[in-house]
């Protein structure tokens, strides 16, 4: 009865799926590795170009960004770092990554935060809502949410900018990526029992194929998902050696316990 | 070295505590798996403790800037979120331990005398650990942690009379906001640990005076050798120190394996909704508790009667626990010698505790309501029960188990209302569990005797 | 209980084996809570460079900016100020400018790049207060030799006019001269040199 106590306590902890967030609909599961640099690389580019302008990642810093992704090679763990656009490396982030810029007009250094330039209230007027940050959405929502979302805005001419989405209704973001993907649009099936079904169809290609497009979604959202715990690109190694210097030392423990305990009758 | 442990010997008694409390404090020889646990809290306490230091130096207890802060230490502070993810999953390990801390106690009748101090102090712990804890998951200030104390704060507001000001002068401010933020991370930092230590340091010393029970629930200060040392007795250390090495060792295994491959423990240890700013325009979709409150907030759930009879039934699940050395009053201490109806009993009532602790982090179905309902009238009933076992020879089983069961029937009639038909459908079948629960722990013991007989204790331990 | 037969030195070795490893543990477990009292990215990320516009620096004026959150003095010094220095000399800990408390290119008679323009961190070497700017001729609580410098409220250290320090005060060492550059004539950069190395 002990063992089937622990079995029901550790079920009831271990399983998942508690909150998962959403429009109902089934998620699509995010195909990424947060280890693939290169996809980082590719996600940070395509985040600074696409999504940077409105959504802020306010907890994270462009050098520890680039530097997780591989690409910069500033020494971030000495003070020293150089933050100038006489450096190649810098010049590189400049180039590619770190678009925005100080009340001046200069550009930020590269310690910089990652916030976006637009305005708050601008913003919430022209979308109903300021957009949110993102640093932390590929915990708050999931990653499978972000991939999902990514890839089912479609043509809705109800709507205030026009699209709308099968994984957040009535969204108030238009679909930033519509030159990639192209337009989709919404059918509905009725299976005759009163259960309609969704599905979008590519009505207007984008400069991308779908599988292309896949890619580049793929890459976002890996780029999101290391960014909402930067940690966990290290998290794993540590605790592998936390398990085997614990586990050698229970067993020395126990022959310590078991040498005492010979005087036990 | 002997001369300056004379010297400190002779102006603080060093030598003098470590033989009572450790080389010369006599535990059972018997100890098991369960008995762990103490030690484990005590281990538990100080990860809280230094974590929690750590934390503070670079947490911002201010509405504009505390959840960003929290992100500051995940990202920006060198080895800040080993740190944090240490405090995050020490507080659900804290929890994990005491509840099974506690269950030992009720397994082995530890509550009962003469350590009801011992099981009193403990339980003052245990809510103080709450409030503790409750008080941590505010201070990230994101979604979960806003209309968490939203949710905790208004059920003052339920008391008769002084409510709705009872829980502004708990506020601070006419909504959750800065002020409140600021005072409970004050009373998490520094005034609940000072009461926690406290109460820790009482529990040991009113444990050790009166000394550990043990599985087998025999007094082993009955028989002593010549010197006065127990027989059944060995110094608590060499013995049980190493001995808690090698559970402190397993413990560490499983608590560091959820700090590097799984601190957010599927959305248990920290809620996904809680990576969301607090926004006190939008509640989330689902608001629950974190998992170590959940059976009482299902509790709170399930007594509809009115606001103020959930709150109080809610206190009433933990003020039960309060008064169990005076509830069971059979004299034999453990499990092992009283009879199978009791051993059922408590076993359904952990199934009872779980399924309620289930339900808190689940949306509210018709019948999963009524499931609720049911698990809390179990809940409370195991304590009538608890008592009634007090006396099993001469314990009118039968009488009790009718008598039960017609309350529980009419109950379910006047709660029955036809129009509401899923709700109906559910009330219809459930109080059979109930009822079925009552059977088990009544009708069984009344009617065969193999469930209602005791053995004997023995004299010394067995094993 | 019985003590008889017990393999003592296989006891002594346990314990003194558990011990080691358990204390290992527990210092490698003390590393991060240590390393988080480091300067985070944040603080590292204020030491970008300052830029300081040198066309509004009068001469015989000093300018404070703030570099890594430090006071760093720019002082237009007049010809008559750089003339005066050698004077000092005699009077000074380290009028070479030996010990490095400056960049190598700072390291000559002006402790400068240009002679003109002296850039200088405005703390005090002795223990962190920031000294007040004297740079009047002979003032009556200086003394009649006294050529201009800084003079330091807390303890009384003196420095002249290139932030070296006199004889007999509690300062040890010369100011220090931050990593510094001109991007033009008008323009100059604290906390980069010409090679784009930062300090």
């Amino acid at each position: 009865m002990k063992k089937q106590l622990l079995i029901a306590l550790s079920t009831a902890l271990l399983s998942s799926s508690l909150l998962a967030a959403g429009g109902g609909i089934e998620l699509e599961k995010a195909p990424i590795d947060v280890h693939d640099k290169s996809s980082l690389q590719n996600g940070l580019r395509y985040y600074t170009n696409y999504c940077a302008g409105c959504h802020s990642l306010s907890s994270s810093r462009y050098n520890r960004v680039a530097k997780d992704a591989g690409m910069a090679v500033v020494p971030i763990d000495d003070s020293d770092e150089a933050a100038t656009l006489a450096d190649a490396n810098a010049k590189l982030m400049y180039e590619n990554i770190v678009f925005t810029t100080d009340k001046e007009g200069k550009p930020v250094n590269l310690g910089s935060l990652m916030h976006s330039s637009i305005n708050k209230d601008d913003a919430a007027n022209w979308f109903g809502a300021p957009p949110p940050d993102l640093s932390l959405v590929g915990r708050s929502r999931g990653s499978d949410w972000i991939y999902t979302y990514l890839k089912s805005f479609y043509l809705d001419p109800k709507r205030p900018v026009g699209v709308n989405n099968t994984a957040f209704p009535n969204v108030g973001m238009p679909h930033v990526l519509w030159e990639l993907q192209g337009w989709q649009t919404l059918e509905e099936h009725d299976d005759g029992h009163g259960h309609v079904e969704q599905t979008l169809h590519l009505s207007q290609p984008g400069t991308m194929s779908p599988a292309e497009y896949d890619v580049v979604v793929r890459d976002l959202t890996n780029f999101l998902t290391y960014v909402s715990e930067p940690a966990q690109l290290h998290r794993k190694t540590y605790g592998i050696f936390t398990m085997i210097f614990l586990a050698f030392f229970t067993v020395l423990a126990y022959m310590l316990k078991k040498e005492y305990w010979k005087d036990i009758h | 070295m002997n001369g300056l442990l004379n010297w400190i010997d002779a102006r603080f008694p060093a030598t003098k505590v470590w033989n009572e409390h450790f080389a010369q404090y006599y535990a059972p020889k018997n100890f098991n798996f369960w008995y762990f646990f103490g030690s484990l809290a005590i281990v538990v306490l100080v990860i809280q403790i230094v974590s929690g230091i750590f934390l503070t130096m670079h947490y911002k207890p201010d509405e504009m800037l505390a959840f960003q802060s929290v992100e500051y230490i995940m990202r920006d502070v060198p080895g800040g979120w080993f740190i944090r993810y240490m405090h995050s999953t020490g507080a659900s390990a804290f929890f994990i331990v005491i509840y099974l801390h506690m269950f030992r106690a009720l397994i082995y009748g530890s509550y009962k005398g003469p350590r009801e101090l011992v099981w009193l102090i403990g339980m003052a712990i245990y809510l103080a650990l709450m409030a503790e804890a409750f008080m941590g998951y505010m201070l990230p200030w994101g979604q979960m942690s806003f209309w968490g104390a939203q949710v905790i704060i208004n059920l003052f507001n339920t008391v008769p009379l002084i409510g709705p000001e009872l829980s502004t002068w708990i506020r601070g401010d006419y909504v959750i906001a800065d002020a409140t933020l600021n005072r409970l991370f004050a009373l998490h930092v520094a005034a609940l640990p000072l009461v926690l230590v406290g109460l820790i340091f009482v529990h040991i010393v009113a444990l050790h005076a009166v000394g550990s029970n043990n599985p087998d629930g025999v007094d082993i200060k009955k028989h002593k050798d010549d010197k006065g040392v127990p027989l059944d007795g060995i110094p608590f250390h060499p013995y049980y120190t190493v001995k808690d090495i090698v559970g402190v060792s397993v413990f560490l295994i499983f608590f560091f394996a959820v700090v590097f491959f799984a601190p957010e423990m599927g959305g248990y240890f920290l809620e996904h909704a809680n990576f969301e700013p607090a926004n006190p325009l939008k509640t989330p979709e689902h608001i629950a508790p974190v998992w170590y409150f959940t059976p009482f907030y299902t509790v709170l759930r399930a007594v509809t009667l009115s606001p103020f009879a959930g709150t109080a039934a809610m206190f009433l699940a933990i003020i039960m626990l309060f008064l169990l050395p005076w509830i069971d009053k059979n004299p034999i201490r453990s499990w092992r010698y009283r009879n199978k109806a009791h051993t059922i009993n408590i076993l359904l009532f952990v199934v009872a505790f779980v399924i309620l602790g289930y339900l808190g982090v689940k949306p509210v179905t018709p019948e999963l309501k009524e499931l609720g309902t049911q698990m809390t009238l179990v809940y409370f009933l195991f304590f009538l029960v608890l008592w009634i076992h007090s006396k099993p020879a001469t314990a009118k089983y039968i009488m009790w188990f009718v008598g039960l069961t017609v309350a529980i029937v009419a109950m379910t009639f006047y709660r029955y209302n036809p129009e509401a038909t899923d709700d109906a459908a559910q009330i219809l079948w459930q109080w059979s569990l109930t009822v079925g629960y009552l059977a088990l722990t009544l009708l069984l013991p009344g009617l065969i005797s193999a469930f209602n007989t005791e053995k004997d204790v023995p004299e010394r331990v067995t094993g | 209980m019985e003590n008889s037969g017990v393999d003592k030195s296989r006891r002594r070795f346990l314990v003194a084996a558990t011990s080691v490893v358990g204390a290992a543990g527990a210092g490698a477990a003390v590393i991060p809570y240590l390393s988080s009292w480091n300067p985070s990215e944040r603080a590292k990320s204020a030491g970008a460079p300052v830029e300081v516009n040198l066309s509004k620096v009068e001469e015989g004026q000093l300018v404070r900016v703030i570099w890594r959150k430090k006071p760093v003095w720019v002082v237009n010094r007049s010809q008559e100020m750089i003339d005066n220095l050698p004077k000092n000399n005699s009077l000074l800990v380290d009028p070479e400018s030996v010990v490095e408390q400056q960049p190598a290119y700072a390291q000559n008679a002006t402790r400068a790049i240009q002679e003109k323009y002296l850039v200088l961190i405005g703390i005090c070497t002795h223990l962190g207060c920031s000294p007040t700017f004297r740079p009047e001729m002979g003032p009556a609580d200086l003394g009649a030799d006294w050529r201009g410098g800084w003079y330091c409220p807390c303890h009384g250290s003196k420095f002249d006019l290139a932030g070296r320090v006199y004889k007999n005060v509690p300062a040890p060492t010369n100011l220090e001269v931050p990593v510094y550059s001109f991007k033009d004539e008008n323009t100059l950069l604290v906390g980069i040199d010409e090679n784009g190395e930062a300090a």
